[in-house]
């Protein structure tokens, strides 16, 4: 059995998970990672995707994340999210209003910089959308 | 000399205003219970954020990678207000004493020859400020039709001032808002934004810190970073201005309540008197009346 150690999941509106847990994955821009104890310190950005926290009791929770970033510590993981839904709540037509908000910025990007960073993030939208949809 | 008729009227109308402002503070009250949770709850986050910021920024240290948003353009010739109030009045003196701070620190940057912008959020603030400095607005953010205030607002609101930063519109930016203290108390507060004022969290962090691994690179966080932390700093100034508004509010709505109760108090001891005075008048005439026969 693996060592537990804190985690807390912060959305600017409220803190939606705080407790001990065994493991969580992290969708992290450069892949997704599998946050342990004793994981050495890292800070990540994260891209819209789901959070899957193992509680120290077993029991596993999914959240749907977008954007944010992840400050890892050995003793302790917070995860700050622009926004933070639990799966189960997630509404479709949420993710379509992202899509489509993206989509109208996309037309109105300048520079090639700043579109390719749009373009990315629409990607990790749709495939995000591609996930969650069937379930 | 009113009427009797004039009085009863007064009384009533008193009555019916003291109704009104007695719900005012009810509902104030249980929106500023709300909008204390609210303000509250983002509390962790933007705690988090700084402490996460400071830590970066040491990192990433005073050399040249650091974004411009940190660092500013170098120059302190434009000046970028941002102004926060409430959407609507009726809450003392709470709207005026934003616009105050804000008007006193645009008449001191004019008067020292800088050129200054306004940006309202919140329609109060615009109607007092643009008595004087109609010029100068440049935009308002209208939050009206916004029951509960959410990071998406504060997120429109920052990336508008993100997005002029960048076209290279203002040097310096300043965040007007009310801080929450207590329900009798919200002091007028000015924070710089842009360039970010040094973190004082660190401090509190040294020896202490940490060597992380950035993924991707410190640089490329922080410039992530940093446009979020406006966005969670105007977040919380809209958070702690609901608050605030609302507690101001209920103590004005409470004033009144308690003005309405002691004129409805004067005009009923008036009313009776000149009642009592009617009916002497009247029994006078009936005895003299009586007295004549």
């Amino acid at each position: 059995m693996a060592d537990s150690f804190n985690f807390e999941l912060v959305s600017p509106e409220r803190l939606l998970v705080s407790g001990s847990v065994s493991s969580v994955v992290i969708p992290a821009t450069e892949g997704e990672m599998t946050v342990m104890a004793n994981h050495a310190p890292t800070m990540t950005t994260i891209k819209p995707g789901v959070a899957t926290v193992t509680f120290a009791d077993g029991k596993k929770d999914r959240y749907v994340v977008f954007g944010g970033f992840a400050d890892i510590l050995p003793t302790g993981c917070t995860l700050l999210a622009e926004s933070a839904v639990h799966v189960d709540e997630i509404k479709s037509e949420d993710i379509t209003r992202r899509i489509e908000a993206t989509r109208a910025e996309l037309e109105h990007a300048s520079s090639d910089e700043h579109k390719f960073g749009i373009e990315s993030y629409l990607a990790q939208l749709t495939t995000l959308q591609g996930t969650l949809l069937p379930a | 000399m009113p009427s009797l008729k004039d009085l009863k009227n007064r009384i009533a109308s008193v009555k019916a205003t003291q109704k009104i402002t007695k719900a005012m503070k009810m509902v104030a009250a249980a929106k500023l219970r709300r909008a204390q949770e609210a303000a509250e709850a983002a509390r962790p986050y933007s705690q988090r954020m700084s402490a996460v910021l400071a830590n970066i920024a040491q990192a990433v240290g005073q050399d040249d990678s650091a974004p411009r948003l940190m660092t500013g353009t170098g120059k302190d010739q434009v000046h970028l207000l941002v102004v926060c109030t409430a959407e609507r009045g009726l809450c003392g003196g709470f709207n005026s004493q934003i616009a105050r701070l804000a008007r006193d620190h645009t008449r001191k940057l004019l008067a020292s020859g800088k050129t200054v912008k306004i940006i309202c959020v919140g329609k109060k603030g615009f109607d007092i400020l643009r008595r004087e400095f109609a010029s100068l607005i440049i935009d308002r953010v209208d939050l009206r039709e916004v029951k509960r205030i959410n990071f998406a607002n504060a997120d429109q609101v920052g990336r508008k001032v993100i997005g002029l930063f960048e076209k290279g519109e203002f040097d310096v930016c300043t965040l007007f808002y009310s801080e929450f203290k207590s329900v009798i108390s919200q002091i007028p507060t000015a924070l710089q934004l842009i360039p970010a004022s040094a973190p004082a969290a660190v401090a509190e962090t040294t020896g202490a810190t940490a060597i992380y691994d950035y993924e991707p690179d410190a640089g490329a966080i922080l410039g992530d970073l940093i446009p979020r932390n406006i966005s969670v700093q105007i977040f919380r100034a809209l958070l702690e201005n609901v608050a605030g508004e609302m507690g101001a509010k209920m103590s004005a709505m409470d004033n009144a309540t308690r003005n309405a109760g002691e004129m409805i108090n004067k005009l009923t001891l008036n009313y009776n008197r000149q009642r009592q005075a009617q009916i002497t008048k009247e029994l006078i005439e009936i005895i003299s009346g009586a007295e004549a026969l």
